[in-house]
C-alpha cells in the first residue's frame, strides 16, 4: 500500500493582525473577527514566496523520510502565486532540495485545492510503480486585494508530502476527487487580484464540493466521522471547516487540530495540506485522518490517512506547525504589509 | 547578475555546496579549485550545515537599487560548523539586534529580482535562532 514517508511545513514569521487590517478600512474588527473567526494572518517578506515555502517544507519533509532526494522520481508543486508565469517553480525547488535530473516536474494549478492536486497525482505515479517517491506540496502567497474581505485571510505558507510504499508514516487509504464548473472565484490572465462571488462562493460553491467529496470518500470506504480522530477541511475562514465539519458529524474535538486558520490565515493552496501538517505533528499509530480541500473552479481532493507506527518516531525530526504559529512572531502595520505585499506603486 | 553565471552558482547558492580540502580540512565556500590555506588541489564537495554563528555584522541604510525597498537591512559574515565563511543577510529580525555570535539558520530564501522582467535570484539568508 502507498502513503506517506515525510511530511513538512513552513509559515512565515510576520504577521498581520484583524485589528490592523480593519483599522486601516474603517471596519469593526470584533465584527470581522466574530464573523470570519481571524485573529491574525501570515504575511511573506519581500524574500518569501511559493518557491522558498515549497523549499522550507521539502527540506523538512525530506528530513523527516529519511531518504536520498535522489531517489524522489516526481516533484509536483500546486499554487495560485507561482512566482513565474512561464518557468515552473518546481525546478528552482528540485535543485535546492538535491531532487533530480532524473525527476519528472510540473505546476499545478486549481485555485486553493492546487496542492492536494499535487499530491493526488504524485500518490497515484507510486500506487502505479512509476516511481518510488514522489512529492507532493501545496504552497501560496495568496492574493487579496485592498479592502476586500480577502485581504483579512490571505495569507502565506505551505506543505509539502512525500509518498512511498515502504516505512510509511501514514498509510492512504482512499482518495476521491469531486469537480463541476462553479465560476465562485478567478483571477483572469493579467489580473493582479483575484474575484469572487460574494455569497456565492458558500453554499453553492465551497459546501457543496467539500461536503459531496467527504461523504464520497466516507461512503468508498464505509467509514463513519466517529472513525476518526481528526479532520480537516479547506480553510478560507474560520467559519466554513468548522460548519462543514458538523454537518458531517464531526465533533470539535477532531476538527480543531488542523484548524489552524484563527493564525495563519488563508494559505490557499496550503491551507488544508498545513492543516494536515499541524495533525500529523501529534497523530497516534492508528488514527484516522481525513483531509478534504477546496478549490474554486471548482472542487475537492478527499483522502483518509492511518497513521502508523512509525510516525511518532518522525514528528520531532523538523518543525511543527504549531510551533510555527506559535513561535518567534513579527506584528507588521498595514503600511509594511502593503509594502511586503508589493501593493503599493514606486518608481522603478 | 547575467542568468549564465547565476546558473553556474547554483550548487553554493541554492545547495551551499563547499569544497574541503583533502591536504589540510579546510573548507571554502564556494568551492575552489586550489585550497585557499594550503594551495592543495584535491578538493572534496561538501554541502554545509544550514546553520552557523554571526562573526561581524552591519546594518546598510543606503543600499544598491535591488535592494531600495528592504533597507534598513543587516549584513553579516556568518560562520558555519565546518569553519566556512559566507556574507549574507540576516533577515526576520530587527537588524540593530544582529551581533557577533548571534546564532543563526540558513533559510532559502529570493535574494534578488533582476528588474521587473529579468529572472528571480535564490540563494540562502541568515536567520536567527531564538
Amino acid at each position: 500500500m502507498a502513503g506517506l514517508v515525510g511530511y513538512g511545513a513552513y509559515v512565515p514569521r510576520k504577521r498581520i493582525r484583524t485589528e490592523e487590517i480593519a483599522r486601516q478600512w474603517g471596519k469593526n474588527p470584533e465584527t470581522i473577527k466574530r464573523g470570519l473567526l481571524l485573529q491574525e494572518k501570515s504575511v511573506p517578506g519581500f524574500d518569501e514566496d511559493t518557491i522558498t515555502i515549497s523549499v522550507a517544507a521539502g527540506r523538512a519533509a525530506l528530513t523527516r523520510a529519511g531518504i536520498d532526494p535522489q531517489k524522489v522520481g516526481a516533484l509536483y508543486i500546486g499554487s495560485e502565486s507561482h512566482p513565474y508565469a512561464v518557468k515552473p517553480s518546481g525546478t528552482v525547488t528540485a535543485e535546492a532540495l538535491g531532487i533530480g535530473p532524473e525527476v519528472h516536474i510540473a505546476d499545478f494549478e486549481f485555485a486553493c485545492k492546487a496542492g492536494t492536486e499535487a499530491m493526488f497525482v504524485a500518490l497515484g505515479l507510486v500506487e502505479a510503480g512509476r516511481v518510488e517517491y514522489a512529492m507532493g506540496i501545496g504552497a501560496d502567497t495568496s492574493q487579496g486585494a485592498p479592502d476586500d474581505a480577502l485581504e483579512f485571510s490571505a495569507s502565506a505558507g505551505g506543505a509539502a508530502f512525500i509518498f512511498g510504499a515502504d516505512d510509511l508514516i501514514a498509510e492512504v487509504i482512499e482518495a476521491y476527487s469531486y469537480t463541476s464548473d462553479t465560476p465562485d472565484f478567478w483571477r483572469r490572465e493579467g489580473e493582479f487580484y483575484p474575484r469572487h462571488g460574494g455569497r456565492f462562493t458558500g453554499e453553492p460553491a465551497y459546501f457543496k464540493h467539500v461536503l459531496a467529496a467527504s461523504r464520497g470518500i466516507l461512503e468508498k470506504t464505509g467509514l463513519k466521522a466517529e472513525d476518526f480522530a481528526y479532520a480537516v477541511f479547506h480553510m478560507p475562514n474560520g467559519k466554513f471547516p468548522m460548519s462543514a465539519g458538523k454537518q458531517l458529524g464531526f465533533k470539535i474535538e477532531q476538527l480543531e487540530t488542523g484548524w489552524v486558520v484563527p493564525t495563519m490565515g488563508n494559505t490557499y493552496s496550503g491551507s488544508s495540506p498545513t492543516g494536515l501538517a499541524a495533525i500529523l505533528d501529534v497523530a497516534k499509530p492508528n488514527d484516522l485522518i481525513l483531509i478534504t480541500s477546496f478549490g474554486s473552479g471548482a472542487g475537492s481532493d478527499s483522502f483518509v490517512l492511518k497513521a502508523t507506527k512509525r510516525l511518532p518516531k518522525v514528528q520531532g525530526l523538523a518543525p511543527t506547525v504549531r510551533s510555527m504559529l506559535d513561535g518567534p512572531r513579527h506584528y507588521v502595520t498595514y503600511g509594511e504589509y502593503a509594502k511586503f505585499r508589493e501593493k503599493m506603486i514606486v518608481n522603478e | 547578475m547575467p542568468s549564465p553565471r547565476y546558473t553556474r552558482e547554483i550548487p553554493s547558492r541554492y545547495r551551499l555546496e563547499a569544497g574541503r580540502c583533502k591536504g589540510c580540512d579546510k573548507v571554502a565556500y564556494p568551492a575552489r579549485r586550489v585550497c585557499p590555506s594550503c594551495r592543495g588541489k584535491e578538493i572534496q564537495m561538501v554541502n554545509l550545515t544550514p546553520k552557523g554563528k554571526v562573526v561581524t555584522s552591519t546594518v546598510i541604510h543606503v543600499p544598491p537599487d535591488d535592494f531600495l525597498m528592504e533597507a534598513p537591512y543587516a549584513m553579516a559574515i556568518v560562520e558555519t560548523p565546518e569553519g566556512a565563511r559566507l556574507m549574507t543577510q540576516v533577515v526576520d529580525c530587527e537588524p540593530s539586534t544582529v551581533l557577533p555570535g548571534m546564532d543563526v539558520s540558513l533559510e532559502f530564501r529570493l535574494i534578488r529580482k533582476e528588474g521587473k522582467g529579468g529572472i528571480l535570484c535564490y540563494g540562502h539568508k541568515a536567520v536567527p535562532v531564538f
